[in-house]
């Protein structure tokens, strides 16, 4: 078990390493530059720019700046970000408790929502309530979030005016006040992109729960006289709740890219919308660590992924 | 009209043997419009020149609770000298005051001067060459500090040293600053300077603390900690930032003016999209006031509709406009395309270039595309008003351009197509992806195809397009293509900087990493000649009317054809009252913002 974990994190290394120079290598060859709006200002001289792009080494050769990048990055130095000139990593940081609290809480709401409608869809297959789920479940799925955050915000922001659709950091109430504008504004968002989530692992669980439940085992646990409801948790869900574990496990980078375009329109300040106006500015150090965050969490949560299923299915062994 | 009449004029109202009424009657009667008369009366010293430039500030005392801002772009940084667009000189602007700003009728409001320099008072030399500023008295940072003369001194050096790498250097060139006393500085130019507001003014003019930047004076300049708390004079101070996200600032109590400010806190909140922001001040009344909307009239005043808020349109200098290029962008000359040495074959011909003025549909354009967010002008030079050309017209005429081009000689050939010694009126029309601007292509494109002329269209991402990346073809300074269209920004008051457009010297080209502003690469003599008088011309009467000649060659050799006016379109509720500019950030004068009850 050791032995793996340590091969798999060595094997870690070349990956990353190679995300990193298709990375560098596409932003450098993106068109546009960071100084686009001082290319149309009059009142910048072009000494300035000229200062400006040398100070921040965007003269130099593409292989000198991703050596430069890299040996900055090994000593824990992020980089500048061209836009608001401070760490990036600081950026990032200030980011990152809004995004983990909204998807963390979308997540739970998907999790809440599909586990149990997909165990009980799975016990009634084909039922009514079943074909109910099924037809949900695919209009979810099939609806994008963007569409879902804006219809949303047609309903309860501009014709019933319940809930605010700018979020808002900081907030002026304290106390249990603050908890309920928290609770309101963060409701939207955490809706479209849990029931979005919720949607595809609903019909994830029932099929993991119609494998199992079929199976003899359970067969034998019924004809034991075991009460049904002990049967389903018992004996069916513990055994199909294994894939199921591994796919949430591995969507969990899916999920903060998906949360780009919920965070876009809701104003959410997350890494996404970090992302999002990075890009359009062109601030080249924060789309290279953004990005290259999100690429770690998907080798990283793999490996969880991979751990996981182990320490859940005894029958998998490492070697 | 000639300038001599209206010196005469000019001279009987100061004499008084004329009214400031009958003055503007009878110029009124000559093609000029009143507030063009009335703004003469006031830089020649005929009239008050700040009277109603800023509306009266009513409240009596402070408290006003919290003002609610949106930006659909958020601000990434806070110090004035390092800002990259209008959303970052907006959100410093909140704390940091230069020595004037511009009123939106262009005139100069004293903010953190005692008064606005004039001969008359003996801040302006007779002979241009320097500006004595009397600063105002009793003035704090807000951190307890006095605001001094070496404040201002600081901030010239700190703008102009280029191991900074400030975005305002471009201001404090050629000229030398001298401390008088504490509460005097002497601004000394090299050559006579008619144009002396630019140092210290507006956006390129905000004084920084000397006590907090000191230090960082250098290559060093993105460690201060202050480009992130800014600590400046301005009526709020700083409480949190966010880049890229929230401002939040509250009430300074020791503003230097009275009963100002009369909000408690501010909250700048950044990001989403124009259209939302919008909805977000005029529809459900979540927010105070949305900037810079963007946004399609029509979905504007079904917003407004709602009651709750109002559109402000503030006109400015702005103006959107087609150039038809006067090199060949198809020949190649040592490697660079559109190079000054070669001849447009079809736009060399002034009948061409007179057909495709008459084939924009101004009106129709304005109308259905921009609305109140875009009126139709033939000028390129339209504000302040002492500086608009009453000679030009616009004229949508296909019939007239069909004759026009018969008459030349370009004969309907191949699929109707017009041509003239082997040269086809076949063009390559481009501009950046925007929804209106693709609208108004087609518009062109279809009056165009019925004189016979076919247009190619072109399309590119903005960031590509109004980028400096030398490497890039797409770029607007390149101008690869036969005719492009976009909107150029004057930021000033005082057109100078916005007329060095079309100077010979100016021209976009390889030797300068097509870096130049003129970008049509037009070359006249005669407008290099009065450009390089109104630089040095100090009576201002004199000055507008070579602007105005200036306008009228640039625009009569129809290589640019002006389009619409883009003034600036903000939201706010209905209670509001902003006090907003086109000559300067949005937040210029947020001290005298307030709320009716």
């Amino acid at each position: 078990m050791t032995s793996y974990l340590i091969r798999r994190l060595l094997l870690m290394i070349p990956s990353i390493l190679g995300i990193s120079v298709v990375l560098f290598a596409v932003l450098a060859m993106a068109p546009g530059d960071p100084f686009e709006e001082l290319a149309t200002n009059p009142a910048v001289p072009p000494e300035v720019r000229a200062n400006l792009r040398a100070s921040l080494g965007l003269d130099d050769p593409i292989h000198v700046r991703y050596v430069n990048w890299l040996f900055a990055m090994l000593r824990g130095d992020w980089g500048f970000s061209f836009v608001s000139r401070i760490p990036v990593d600081d950026l990032i940081l200030q980011r990152l408790p809004v995004t983990i609290a909204v998807i963390g809480a979308s997540q739970l709401l998907a999790l809440l929502v599909a586990l149990p409608v997909g165990i009980y869809a799975a016990t009634r297959p084909y039922s009514i309530f079943d074909q109910i789920a099924n037809t949900l479940a695919f209009v979810g799925f099939s609806l994008p979030t963007f569409f879902t955050g804006l219809l949303l915000i047609l309903l309860f922001s501009i014709h019933l005016d319940w809930f605010p659709f700018v979020y808002r950091t900081q907030l002026d109430s304290t106390g249990w006040q603050w908890w309920w504008d928290q609770f309101r504004q963060s409701i939207m968002p955490v809706t479209v992109l849990g029931l979005f989530q919720g949607a595809a692992l609903v019909r994830f669980v029932r099929s993991a729960v119609l494998d199992v439940i079929r199976l003899d085992h359970v067969t034998t646990a019924r004809a034991k006289g075991i009460p049904e409801r002990a049967v389903i948790t018992r004996h069916v869900v513990r055994n199909a709740m294994i894939p199921v574990v591994t796919l949430v496990a591995l969507q969990m980078p899916i999920i903060f890219g998906g949360a780009i375009v919920t965070e876009q329109i809701f104003r959410v300040p997350g890494i996404g919308s970090l992302l999002i106006s990075a890009v359009l500015s062109n601030d080249t150090p924060v789309i290279m660590a953004v990005t290259f965050v999100f690429a770690c969490l998907v080798i990283l949560f793999n490996l969880i992924a991979d751990l996981l299923y182990g320490w859940l299915d005894p029958r998998i062994s490492y070697r | 009209m000639t300038e001599e009449t209206l010196r005469d004029l000019i001279g009987r109202v100061k004499r008084g043997s004329l009214s400031r009424r009958g003055f503007v009657k009878r110029v009124a009667a000559l093609g000029l419009t009143a507030p063009m008369a009335t703004q003469l009366l006031a830089v020649t010293g005929a009239a008050p020149a700040a009277a109603q430039s800023v509306p009266a500030y009513a409240p009596a005392r402070r408290g006003g609770g919290a003002l609610r801002i949106l930006y659909w772009q958020a601000s990434t940084l806070l110090n004035p000298h390092f800002a990259v667009g209008t959303t970052n000189q907006d959100s410093s602007r909140v704390f940091y005051e230069p020595l004037a700003g511009w009123a939106t009728d262009g005139t100069l409001h004293p903010i953190l001067a005692a008064e606005i320099p004039s001969v008359e008072n003996g801040g302006l030399s007779p002979d241009g060459r320097s500006v004595t500023w009397k600063l105002k008295r009793g003035v704090k940072w807000h951190d307890g500090q006095d605001f001094s003369a070496d404040d201002v001194v600081f901030t010239a050096e700190y703008s102009r040293n280029p191991a900074v790498g400030a975005t305002t250097s471009g201001s404090y060139q050629g000229l030398n600053v001298v401390k008088v006393d504490d509460h005097t500085v002497r601004v000394e130019f090299e050559r006579p300077t008619p144009f002396w507001a630019d140092a210290f003014v507006a956006t390129a003019g905000v004084i920084i603390p000397r006590h907090l930047f000191a230090n960082f004076n250098g290559p060093n300049s993105r460690d201060a900690p202050t480009n992130l708390r800014p600590v400046g004079t301005g009526a709020y101070r700083f409480v949190s930032f966010a880049p890229g996200d929230t401002l939040r600032a509250e009430a300074n109590p020791n503003y230097h003016l009275p009963n100002r400010p009369f909000f408690d806190t501010v909250e700048i909140k950044g990001g989403g999209d124009a259209v939302s922001a919008a909805r977000a001040v005029l529809q459900t009344a979540d927010f105070d006031y949305a900037w810079n909307l963007q946004v399609e009239d029509e979905i504007l005043q079904r917003l407004e509709a709602t009651g709750r808020g109002r559109v402000n349109i503030v006109e400015g200098g702005n103006v959107e406009f087609i150039q038809l290029n006067t090199t060949d962008p198809n020949v190649e000359v040592n490697g660079e395309r559109s190079s000054i040495t070669t001849q447009h074959p079809a736009f060399r011909d002034p009948a061409v270039r007179q057909a495709m003025a008459l084939l924009v549909d101004r009106e129709s354009i304005s109308r259905f595309i921009y609305g109140r967010g875009g009126p139709a002008t033939p000028n390129f030079l339209n504000n302040p008003p002492r500086f608009r050309s009453p000679n030009m017209r616009m004229e949508f005429n296909v019939a007239r351009a069909n004759e026009i081009l018969d008459r030349a000689g370009w004969a309907r050939g191949q699929g109707g197509i017009r041509q003239k010694d082997g040269v086809r009126l076949r063009f390559v029309f481009q501009t950046s992806v925007n929804a209106p601007r693709q609208r108004t292509q087609q518009i062109i494109r279809q009056a165009a195809q019925r004189a016979g002329i076919e247009i190619e269209l072109k399309t590119v991402t903005a960031s590509v397009f109004f980028s400096s990346d030398v490497a890039n073809p797409d770029t607007f300074t390149k101008f690869y293509a036969d005719m492009q269209m976009y909107t150029t920004t004057m930021t000033q008051a005082d057109p100078q900087r916005f007329m060095n457009q079309y100077v010979s010297w100016e021209i976009s080209s390889r030797a300068n990493s097509w870096q130049g502003r003129n970008v049509v690469r037009w070359r006249n003599e005669e407008y290099d000649r009065i450009f390089r008088e109104a630089e040095g011309e100090l009576d201002p009467v004199k000055r507008a009317a070579l602007f105005i000649r200036m306008n009228d060659l640039i625009v009569g050799s129809n290589h640019i054809i002006p389009i619409v006016q883009r003034p600036l379109v903000s939201a706010s509720l209905n209670n509001l009252r902003p006090v907003l500019s086109a000559w300067d950030s949005t937040m210029w004068l947020l001290s005298d913002w307030w709320r009716e009850a």
